[in-house]
């Protein structure tokens, strides 16, 4: 696997096919933490490891046991376990070395399980029959991808607090109209060429 | 159960708590798949399918779970019941599971289903809960139609592929597109909470 090949696997999940914008994985965290600067930021971080992890985890599973195995109708259940004991254990790590972190995130970490963008992230190695390497480098870039449309969507919101939007809009749907807008701006890279 | 508590229990989930418009859960199903009417209605059977089936067996078997590991549990009984839905779609109608894509496995982390199962199924005994699912489901169900039918007639100017808009339109290519997800989310819910103001008379709570 040549090395350009990997960059535009990892400029394609971060820009033209973003998770959140465009293939509309991690929705609910995307809106529910997306408050506040920091907690996006820590939330951010957080599911670029996770997703990390989860691929390469994913795909040792799929390659040494489901295959072998003839197993591979049993993939979601699979990893959605894998997925689960993953996020414990970031949990548990994070409680540990950072716990202003921990705290910060609460109750949004134990929802990373069932973050879309994980099991999708997952999935979409398997489909796309992608190897260790590129696995890896398509799940830590997805993240990536991730973090920056919250980061950026956080920054937004923290604006419109302030700002004076029909009464019928509050909340949830001012929020989708924005993120409707920065999707917007994502379509421009669509026209992006790699090699 | 009385004929009475099921239609109550049918209203509380299409309309007073419907899922995605008012409870704002699996926002991500709702805005991907709902691009043409045949996907979002056959997302929104293939979601109340599973959900009738991971209720009913959430609620039999929640009295024999230690609460520690519920939601681990919750978690592998719904995705045995996605992966059936999942092979049967790709047996019987290969065009929706192709459609659908990496959404069908992706029903499993659909908030919808664990939240019912966390709140519901497992206080509940089996035939409420199922009937929770079935109400529930169709909540989602009708709601993705909703979204499908504005995109697919704005979008492409079709409806169930048939085209219904006068060659005159242009259909606006940008509501098909993810862009149009999220704008038609949140005009959809927006006329959902103007309508609730307007409902509850300018009281905060909306009484049902």
């Amino acid at each position: 696997m040549s090395i350009t090949g990997l960059i535009s696997i990892a400029l394609s999940a971060i820009l033209i096919e973003n998770f959140i914008l465009v293939k509309f994985l991690g929705i609910c965290p995307f809106l529910g933490v997306s408050k506040k600067m920091d907690t996006a930021v820590g939330m951010g971080l957080a599911v670029i490891f996770v997703m990390g992890l989860a691929s390469l985890f994913t795909w040792l599973v799929n390659h040494f046991l489901l295959v072998p195995l003839h197993l591979e109708y049993m993939q979601t259940l699979a990893y959605i376990l894998v997925i689960a004991s993953l996020v414990q254990f970031v949990e548990m790590f994070l409680q540990k070395s950072i716990p202003t972190l921990y705290r910060a995130l609460g109750i949004y970490l134990p929802l990373i399980t069932t973050n879309c963008a994980v099991l999708g992230v997952a999935v979409l190695n398997t489909t796309k029959g992608y190897n260790l390497l590129e696995s890896v480098v398509y799940g830590v870039s997805g993240g990536i991808g991730f973090l920056v449309a919250i980061v950026l969507f956080a920054s937004i919101r923290e604006r419109i607090q302030f700002s004076e939007h029909p009464k019928a809009f509050e909340g949830f749907p001012i929020a989708l109209v924005s993120s409707a807008l920065l999707a917007m701006a994502f379509m421009g890279f669509s026209g992006l060429k790699i090699w | 159960m009385t004929f009475k508590k099921f239609l109550g229990q049918m209203k509380n989930g299409i309309i007073t708590e419907n899922p995605s418009l008012v409870l704002l859960l699996g926002m991500c199903a709702t805005m991907a798949v709902s691009t043409s009417l045949k996907n979002g209605l056959g997302m929104g059977l293939a979601t109340t399918a599973v959900l009738i089936c991971s209720n009913t067996v959430v609620s039999l078997i929640r009295k024999l779970i230690p609460s520690k590991i519920r939601i681990a549990s919750f978690v592998v009984v719904i995705a045995g019941f996605v992966t059936i839905v999942e092979m049967l779609l790709d047996a019987f109608i290969p065009t929706l599971s192709n459609a659908l894509g990496v959404f069908l496995p992706l029903i499993v982390v659909n908030c919808i289903i664990l939240a019912r199962a966390e709140s519901f199924a497992s206080k509940n005994p089996p035939l409420s809960s199922a009937v929770d699912g079935l109400s529930m489901g169709l909540g989602f169900t009708c709601s993705l139609c909703a979204m499908s039918i504005i995109r697919e007639i704005l979008g492409n100017g079709t409806l169930w592929g048939v085209r219904v808009v006068p060659s005159v339109y242009e259909p606006a290519l940008l509501v098909i597109m993810p862009v149009g997800g999220f704008l038609t989310l949140g005009f959809l819910i927006a006329l959902v909470q103007h309508i609730k103001s307007k409902h509850s008379g300018g009281k905060e709570e909306d009484e049902q």
